[in-house]
């Protein structure tokens, strides 16, 4: 825990392991929440308001 | 309000009457089957439309877990086996709040969420993810411990090359936590409820392109 980290370094980009982890988490729950099927989605209207 | 004996007279005063008047623009802007709608458009059947509603989650922990910690101290939060464990829960619901508010950002984004009426819901929420890094900020100079030391001596500069210093002075734990603890929640409280009460009277915007898309 009260080692340093390591850094990822590719050109200008500079970044730590822990938040390129973080940030490559978020993309790839990004891309789950997009493709995954939704329980009831076919029982909405049609999204006008009455 | 002017005291009267007959109902006309009694609902000209009220005609008068702000709160009438308010009740009635609520009720146009704001009935309740849109405030608390029991069904949704088929298309927010995604995952994607629930970002929103996680970060919303992970801000009540927030500010559950900073009202425990606000009550009892840094020494608790530090030293205690509790406090250390409800510390731990600060921490990390504000590690969500903020990943969740991105992902929230990103899928509001790609379907260009400010379409048809609803650019003030998206510029509230560009306001509250500003407000929120600062609440964030001032929530690092409170921890009261090396970690705040080391941060705040390196921001002052930055204040200070930014011409805030004299407003915003980082190594005043007074004013860091004061800060953290009533103005910018409350602000970021405020602005949150705001820009739930602009979705839900707007609507969740349609998607880019609705006739070429297939119902599922």
């Amino acid at each position: 825990m009260d080692t340093p980290t390591t850094y990822f370094h590719w050109g200008f980009i500079f970044i730590s392991t822990p938040n390129l982890l973080v940030i490559a988490g978020m993309i790839v729950l990004f891309a789950i929440a997009l493709v995954a099927p939704f329980p009831h989605a076919e029982e909405g209207d049609d999204g006008r308001n009455k | 309000m002017a005291a009267t004996s007959s109902h006309e007279g009694a609902v000209a005063t009220e005609s008068k009457s702000w709160t009438l008047r308010l009740r009635q623009m609520i009720d146009r802007h704001l009935p309740m089957d849109h405030l608390l709608p029991d069904r949704q458009p088929y298309y927010v059947g995604s995952w994607v439309y629930v970002f929103g509603v996680v970060t919303i989650a992970a801000l009540v922990w927030v500010v559950v877990s900073g009202v425990v910690l606000s009550f009892f101290g840094p020494q608790w939060w530090h030293d205690s086996r509790v406090g250390r464990f409800f510390n731990g829960l600060h921490f990390w619901s504000v590690q969500l709040f903020f990943i969740f508010m991105v992902l929230h950002l990103w899928g509001q984004y790609f379907m260009a969420g400010w379409r048809n009426g609803r650019a003030a819901t998206w510029m509230i929420g560009v306001v509250i993810f500003a407000v929120s890094i600062l609440t964030a900020f001032t929530g690092y100079m409170s921890q009261q411990n090396f970690d705040a030391q080391f941060i705040a001596i390196n921001a002052k500069d930055a204040m200070n090359a930014a011409g805030v210093g004299a407003f915003f002075n980082v190594l005043n734990f007074g004013q860091m936590y004061g800060l953290h603890i009533m103005l910018l929640p409350i602000g970021v409280t405020i602005l949150v409820v705001l820009h739930i009460v602009m979705v839900r009277t707007r609507g969740v915007v349609k998607p880019i392109d609705p006739e070429g898309g297939v119902r599922p």
